[in-house]
């Protein structure tokens, strides 16, 4: 028999899967955990495993319509209570309405003695109760592996386990169980060989003594579902995990232009200004209006009627706004009408994948058109050159795929123009401008350069930037056999050049006096050779008519005769 | 000693700081449960006659007893008295740890 294959794949039922309501989890994971299985939550101590398991719960409950059941083998149930408080999550009301249900285990070795054969028989009608009393989809087991150190029967408790794991797939609720991180193993007690469906490792790194959360599905059995380690917060809304991972170079480009708010900037790029949603590198030495020109960026921007969002690693906001006033730019305005936010920390606050995350839930939150980071050089603080790159790497992916233009500005430390910036993010972005000190003549002064702008014609020229007390503008340089001109050097050749045209002119308008008057004398000259002219020619014609007038009066004389002397004939 | 509040039954040795006062929880009739019943009752019989209560309790048929007593191990025997309180788990089949745990010197 031949079976035709078929043009399209056959709808398999795919694994049924719980939402856990943690942000950005359920991408990873391709919608949650195991729908009615066991999921394994492990890591060391202090990495989140109670407050993961807390929302996946609670938000089961609220969201998802599925109470929950909270065993507690290490928190008294008021502790528990008060500590995700914090969260916004009010266990006592919850408790009340039966959408969820704690429960403390207490176990204390010294009270027990082991006599024989036993089991757990117990913890499964307690469980089972709570689960029936409020018809409970979802059971976290924190951390079942306290029960190694209240009973010692290593083989009863394993086999138990494994029971009471069947168990609660049988009962069909969807399970965490917790476990601490172990030495080479990922819990102390091996749970991994019983809970085989899901495995998630939260994992709490402090490098450089700077921490970071990450989180990794290690299996997933039946489904897809990222591999990478990802990192996450936990803030005051809870654990937020976003996948911000290098994507393909696929995102849509636009040729849209956003203007610089530098009119002379525009129109070094082509008149216009930078393509929107590219990625802009403003580089140069300290004090060359790095973050002049990203605040008067951000101001354009604002002015425009579209949102912006200003991350600096310097400076607090309110010193930012004070500064900006000085050259002319209100973003106080911009702020109160809620078009601006100024977000200031310290690159050492948390890792880089933190100061990742947290850039990229503000700018989810915010969604702002514009993104100015101020200055990125500090970050290598917290990391290496290729740890900030890839950073960099993938925060200009997201931005660029959420329709958002980003300027970075960064300090450079050599002067050299062909030096690359100490991140060596030159290469990824879209524009380069480098802001450069001209030092000459005893004075410095700021040259600014198109280094590069992909995809538009742009100006070659070096421009002197200047900033003034209404803004930022570029003035041609003067390029002269004497190098080139900036400051009050570029001012004292351009009143040479004023000097000497006037005093040019002013020769000019001599020359031309006496060329007037060469001309008058010529015209009077010409004038009277003309009357002398007509004279002679008078004196000349009186003659010729006089002649004329002769010989006409002799012909008729002559005629007159001849009549007389024919009248006779 | 006065008289413990919660076990009125008990009145009859209010004074006695020899009196056992014992709960077996089991789960209905499984193994365990079964052989636990008869070596406890055993060894009461045997070491501390006439000195003790032993009330048994099925905690499948009272269900949210577990929680109130904290019972994990099955099945359990407390010892509410004399004090201190103490747990024993287990089919009682080791007799001298049984004796240990009830505080009864051989």
């Amino acid at each position: 028999m031949i079976i035709e294959p078929s043009e399209s794949k056959p709808l398999l039922p795919s694994l049924p899967k719980a939402c856990t309501g943690i942000k950005g989890l359920d991408e990873i994971t391709g919608g949650g955990l195991p729908q009615g299985r066991p999921t394994l939550v492990c890591g060391s101590a202090g990495c989140g495993k109670t407050v993961f398991s807390m929302e996946f719960l609670v938000h089961g409950a609220l969201q998802y319509n599925e109470p929950g059941v909270f065993m507690a083998f290490e928190e008294k149930t008021e502790e528990l209570t008060v500590n995700v408080a914090s969260l916004g999550f009010d266990l006592q009301k919850l408790q009340q309405d039966k959408l969820i249900r704690l429960d403390h285990v207490h176990l204390e070795r010294s009270e027990i003695e082991e006599t024989g054969e036993y089991d757990l028989d117990g913890l499964f009608i307690r469980l089972g109760h709570a689960i029936d009393s409020i018809g409970a989809k979802r059971v976290v087991l924190d951390t079942i592996e306290s029960l190694f150190s209240g009973l010692t029967n290593q083989a009863i408790l394993r086999a138990e386990l494994r029971r009471l794991f069947e168990w609660l797939k049988e009962k069909k609720v969807t399970t965490i169980i917790t476990g601490e991180k172990g030495e080479g193993t990922l819990t102390r007690q091996g749970l991994e060989e019983y809970v085989s469906d899901c495995v998630i490792l939260l994992d709490h790194r402090v490098e450089n003594k700077i921490s970071t959360r990450l989180l990794r599905i290690v299996k997933y059995r039946g489904s897809v579902h990222g591999t990478n380690e990802y990192p996450f917060l936990i803030d005051e809304d809870g654990i937020s995990v976003v996948p911000v991972t290098s994507l393909s170079l696929s995102h849509d480009v636009s040729s849209e232009r956003i203007p610089t708010g530098v009119s002379g900037l525009d129109s070094m790029l082509g008149g216009k200004g930078f393509f929107r949603r590219s990625s802009v590198l403003v580089s140069g030495t300290a004090g060359t209006g790095k973050t002049s020109l990203a605040g008067s960026f951000a101001n354009q921007t604002c002015l425009n009627g579209e949102r912006c969002i200003y991350f600096a690693f310097e400076e607090s906001p309110s010193q930012i706004i004070r500064n900006m006033m000085s050259i002319g730019i209100d973003m106080q305005n911009h702020v109160d009408k809620g078009l601006l936010r100024l977000f200031a920390s310290r690159p050492t606050i948390n890792g880089l994948e933190m100061h990742l995350l947290s850039i990229t839930k503000q700018v989810l939150a915010f969604r702002p058109s514009v993104v100015i980071l101020d200055p990125i050089t500090n970050l290598i603080s917290v990391g290496s050159v290729s740890e900030v790159k890839s950073v960099l790497i993938r925060l200009i992916d997201f931005l660029q795929g959420a329709d958002i233009t980003v300027m970075f500005t960064a300090l450079a430390l050599n002067d050299n123009i062909s030096e690359q910036t100490d991140e060596s993010i030159s290469s990824l972005v879209d524009a380069w401008l480098l802001v450069r000190d001209i030092e000459f003549n005893g004075e410095r002064n700021r040259g600014l350069y198109v280094m590069k702008s992909r995809g538009m014609k742009h100006s070659n020229q070096v421009r002197e930037f200047v900033i003034s007390n209404t803004g930022l503008d570029l003035v041609d340089v003067y390029m002269g056999r004497g190098g080139i001109l900036t400051g009050s050097a570029r001012e004292e050749q351009q009143l040479a050049e004023k000097t000497e045209n006037v005093i040019r002119s002013h020769a000019v308008s001599r020359k031309d006096k006496e060329i007037e008057r060469k001309k008058m004398v010529l015209e009077s000259k010409i004038a009277s050779l003309r009357e002398e002219f007509e004279s002679v020619r008078d004196e000349l014609n009186k003659t010729y008519i006089e002649e004329e007038l002769t010989r006409e009066v002799m012909e008729q004389n002559r005629q007159e005769i001849l009549q007389k002397r024919g009248g006779q004939q | 000693m006065s008289k413990h509040p919660e076990f009125p039954q008990h009145g009859d040795h209010p004074e006695d700081n020899d009196f056992y006062v014992l709960r077996l929880y089991v789960t209905g009739a499984s193994i365990n449960s079964l052989r636990a019943i008869v070596n406890i009752k055993e060894i009461c019989d045997k070491y501390i006659p006439e000195k003790y209560s032993l009330e048994i309790i099925d905690v499948y048929q009272q269900k949210s007893i577990a929680e109130q007593e904290q019972i994990i191990a099955l099945p359990l025997l407390i010892k509410r008295f004399p004090l201190p309180e103490k747990r024993l788990i287990g089919d009682m089949s080791d007799t001298i740890k049984v004796l240990s745990g009830l505080g009864i010197a051989i």
